[in-house]
């Protein structure tokens, strides 16, 4: 084993074979208390060696708990460490996301991994290089401060030269940060800010094995499932005789109403999965709520209530012409991933490994450990590239679902994807939200109090995030586990309120947050959480009370902005479209504003969007979309605009196309033809410009782009048709019985 | 039973039955990565090869149907160090996300090009309009098939593909 001192399996020895969950080990957790507080996930992972490893070659080893789910954040990351080691970023090396062998740091989740792991690997190289600095100014025996380094190379004034690769076997990292070495100043950065090309696509365009897709052991078999017609169903009895004579199938698996199959070769496996199906008989579970309410359906639904953001002050009462109050939906969306999840997994001398596209393989590890009951020890989870996620899809799920087959497979390798039903009708989907407004002006008509509530049920039943099981096939093995209680995130990230608090200075405001614990339909985290469902009725709302107050739209947000850093953007995106107040819109154009601070503390994001509506259908095409962005020190200003720009292409899809499909009898939305998304000829031109601040803080911006694009459309369609639509998506019927 | 297929320009025989789908046997018992199990009903392209030149969804391709045809992968377009126009285009504009839908991309793209070599970014819209991509990536996949386009300065006629 290659791994640092961090790996669970080396402190359960330390602890005498005791087995203890890592992140629950209390003597762990109390020297963490005691111990000074350290930036980033160093907090959480202090040691030096479980982040960077200088080897004898001249090259050097990062390590991370973040994973790449294809926004480039390992290119980063390494970008980051080059800096501060002084070293040539082809001279690094990264490992992430392996149970055995790198920093535990939790979820890959709501654009926090420049912020934490980002952080951590700075402030580790910084002090990594002073080391190697004083090793070398001992061996050079010269004073530290005259030494320079360059590509790895410390120089003396006289012209003598120690390697880094020369000083690795003296370097001793087993030991805490101290976070005490001040890193670089950002105006000398020669790595950090360039658009380094990312380092996982040359092989994802030539048929490189870069997912865990493309993974083919020897002796591998292939894995199917067997779901039922709907949640909650159980299975009365399967005839396996028949399925079991198929050509190649080696095992039929059943654990309870968990249902499977293993076969040579996958297309045996594919055709065995459907004679299962066909010999499976179900009890059905509940029927699904009346999707033609189901907004009203989840407001009856018992929930909890939490007041935020309340701030008052003495206004006086506006004239009561002067209110406005307006309710907005989301459907429930999909993550919809074009390739199905899938993981590897091998059950060998009592030891599983499992290969998974899960967001968090520590707490994908933990899951395990208590599902199949084996010690942690026994459990390596490691992360290989899948299909982009966008938060959790089936990816968790499928790798228990391999585990359980893998039982079976005699210690060979089984490889399980989903076929794309398994994905679409089991998949967590983004939960469906009621958003209400109301606001009055007073007589600057300026907005004098703002109340607003929101209905959503929970945005994480990931892994371990609480007690119980949160991955499907757990829920109905014959020892069933049950489901873990929902949770949401608390204030000011939050979860289903995630931005739901205005960053603009109303003096009166008020946010009621009704948290529906009960889940008709399976949800879970999907980009941005709450946020594109709050930033699009509270940005729709900002325009409805522009109108009332018959300003603009970018003066009316200026006016009620303070923060200097939100008016910058929303001032750069109006200059970038060349915005004209008072301009009038027609069906052929129209255009709309939206801006957000992503979860009111990462980056600052102000899209403008122009639309056309044609009158025969109703459909919406976005034409063109600006944005101008604010994320602090810009790590990779090519990385960050391709995250932006995709997440507001991803928006516009959602906003003009997707809704989740279901009936009484269960989800039908099974594939992309009942759940279509923007193709390629409806896609806007986007232009984005960045707001470069290299003495802040680093901010991710993964999400930052969804609740503004969101807005941004929705208020176009209204500038573009006359007619406010409050409930997504935007799509053609709805905008055509809008419009007439 | 076996089938033979000439992929790449090299003659395969592949144990698996006629109604096999070709991209399981591209995969599975060729090693070949590049074409993606998306959704295995022809909606949305990440399996797509080429059959005498034409794009395919592999996943729906039955092996017993293609007889002598020329199937050619994304690892039949060039390698990592002998990168096809397409594929270096894809690298320099840096349109990738995921990657997943990346290779149906590239083929359909090829198919365009070989058809078109000075296809307008209409056109190119137009023939990726059946592929999907979940990431955002479209505008950065368009600019990179123009590119392409560009450097192989339209003059390439026929197979512009890695075999020749």
């Amino acid at each position: 084993m290659n791994a640092p001192i961090l790996s669970r399996r080396s402190f359960t020895k330390a602890m005498g074979g005791i087995v203890l969950a890592f992140s629950l080990n209390p003597a762990e957790l109390l020297a963490q208390a005691e111990a000074a507080r350290l930036p980033g996930s160093l907090q959480t992972n202090r040691r030096l060696d479980g982040w960077l490893r200088i080897n004898a070659d001249g090259t050097a080893t990062v390590f991370t708990g973040k994973v790449e789910l294809g926004q480039g954040i390992l290119t980063a990351l390494k970008q980051i460490a080059a800096e501060e080691l002084d070293m040539p970023l082809n001279r690094l090396s990264i490992i992430s996301g392996d149970t055995d062998a790198t920093p535990n740091e939790g979820q890959t989740a709501g654009s926090q991994s420049i912020e934490n792991s980002g952080t951590a690997l700075r402030m580790a190289g910084a002090e990594v290089r002073a080391m190697l600095i004083d090793l070398a100014a001992a061996k050079l025996g010269v004073a530290a401060d005259t030494l320079k380094v360059v590509n790895g190379v410390i120089s003396a004034a006289d012209g003598r030269k120690v390697s880094y690769g020369e000083l690795a076997a003296q370097t001793d990292l087993k030991r805490e940060a101290t976070a005490k070495v001040k890193p670089k100043d950002p105006a000398s950065y020669r790595i950090v800010g360039q658009s380094e090309p990312r380092i996982d696509i040359p092989a994802k365009v030539a048929g490189g094995a870069a997912y865990v897709q493309d993974m083919r052991p020897a002796g591998m078999v292939h894995g199917r499932v067997v779901r039922p017609p709907r949640y909650g169903s159980t299975l009365e009895s399967v005839d396996e005789t028949a399925v079991k004579s198929l050509p190649g199938v080696i095992a039929v698996v059943r654990d309870g109403s968990f249902l499977g199959v293993i076969a040579e070769r996958e297309e045996q496996a594919v055709k065995a999965r459907e004679a299962l199906a066909k010999a499976a008989k179900w009890k059905l579970g509940p029927e699904l709520p009346d999707p033609a309410n189901i907004h009203a359906h989840l407001k009856s639904l018992p929930n909890t209530e939490s007041i935020i953001g309340v701030k008052q002050a003495t206004v006086l009462a506006s004239a009561s012409n002067k209110t406005l109050e307006a309710t907005y939906t989301k459907p429930y969306l999909a993550h919809g991933s074009i390739g199905p999840s899938c993981a590897l997994a091998e059950l060998k001398d009592g030891k599983l490994s499992v290969w998974t596209h899960s967001q968090g393989v520590f707490p994908l590890r933990a899951e395990l450990t208590s599902i199949l009951k084996m010690p942690a020890a026994n459990i390596r989870c490691i992360h290989v590239e899948g299909s982009g996620c966008y938060g959790q899809n089936g990816a968790d799920d499928v790798a228990l679902d391999a585990a359980l087959l893998a039982r079976a497979a005699g210690g060979r390798p089984v490889r399980l994807q989903w076929m794309r039903d398994d994905e679409f009708a089991w998949e967590p989907y983004g939960a469906a939200m009621s958003m209400s407004a109301r606001a009055s002006l007073d007589a600057d008509n300026k907005i004098a109090d703002w109340h607003y509530e929101l209905w959503s049920n929970t945005h994480s039943m990931r892994p371990q995030s609480t007690k119980g099981a949160n991955v499907l096939a757990a829920w109905s093995l014959a020892e069933p586990q049950p489901h873990g209680p929902p949770q949401g995130i608390p204030q000011p990230a939050g979860g289903g309120d995630r931005n739901s608090v205005p960053l603009y200075d109303f003096p009166n405001q008020k946010i009621v947050h009704h948290f529906i614990p009960e889940m008709p339909i399976r949800v879970s985290a999907l980009r941005t959480l709450g946020a594109y469902a709050n930033v699009f009725a509270m940005e729709s709302f900002m325009d409805e009370m522009a109108a009332l107050a018959n300003a603009d739209p970018v003066a009316f947000r200026l006016a009620h902005m303070k923060d200097p850093r939100a008016k910058a953007v929303i001032e750069k995106v109006a200059a970038m479209a060349s915005w004209r107040p008072g301009e009038t819109g027609s069906l052929s154009r129209g255009r709309g504003i939206g801006f957000s601070k992503y979860k009111n503390l990462a980056c600052y994001v102000a899209c403008v969007a122009e639309v056309e509506v044609d009158r025969t259908s109703g459909k919406v095409r976005v034409s063109q979309v600006w944005s101008a962005v604010d994320s602090g020190l810009v790590i990779n200003p090519d990385g960050l605009k391709s995250q932006i720009e995709g997440g507001i292409i991803q928006s516009a899809s959602w906003t003009l196309h997707e809704q989740v499909r279901f009936d009484r009898n269960g989800i039908t939305s099974r594939d992309w033809a009942s759940y279509p998304i923007m193709t390629m000829p409806e896609v806007p031109k986007i232009a984005i410009e960045l707001i470069n601040r290299p003495t802040e803080r680093a901010l991710g911006a993964g999400e930052g782009s969804q609740g503004p694009a969101v807005a941004a459309i929705a208020n176009a369609v209204a500038h573009a048709t006359g007619k406010r639509l409050r409930d997504l998506p935007l799509d053609a019927r709805r905008v055509k019985t809008a419009i007439g | 039973m076996a089938i033979n297929l000439k992929v790449n320009g090299a003659s395969h025989s592949v144990p698996a039955e006629p109604d096999t789908p070709l991209l399981y046997v591209l995969r599975n018992d060729l090693a070949l990565n590049g074409a993606k199990f998306g959704c295995g009903l022809a909606q949305c392209g990440s399996c797509t090869v080429l059959v005498d030149g034409k794009a395919v969804r592999s996943c729906v391709t039955p092996i017993g149907s293609l007889g002598s045809a020329e199937i050619t992968t994304i690892e039949g377009l060039g390698t990592p160090d002998k990168p096809h126009a397409l594929q270096k285009a894809f690298i320099n504009e840096q349109a990738v996300q995921c990657g997943y839908c990346i290779n149906g991309m590239i083929m359909s793209a090829k198919e365009l090009l070989d058809r078109k070599p000075n296809a307008t970014e209409g056109e190119v819209k137009e023939a990726l309009a059946g592929n999907l991509c979940r990431c955002g990536t479209h505008g950065r996949i368009v600019s990179a098939v123009l590119r392409a386009a560009r450097d192989m300065g339209g003059t390439v006629g026929g197979n512009i593909g890695g075999r020749t």
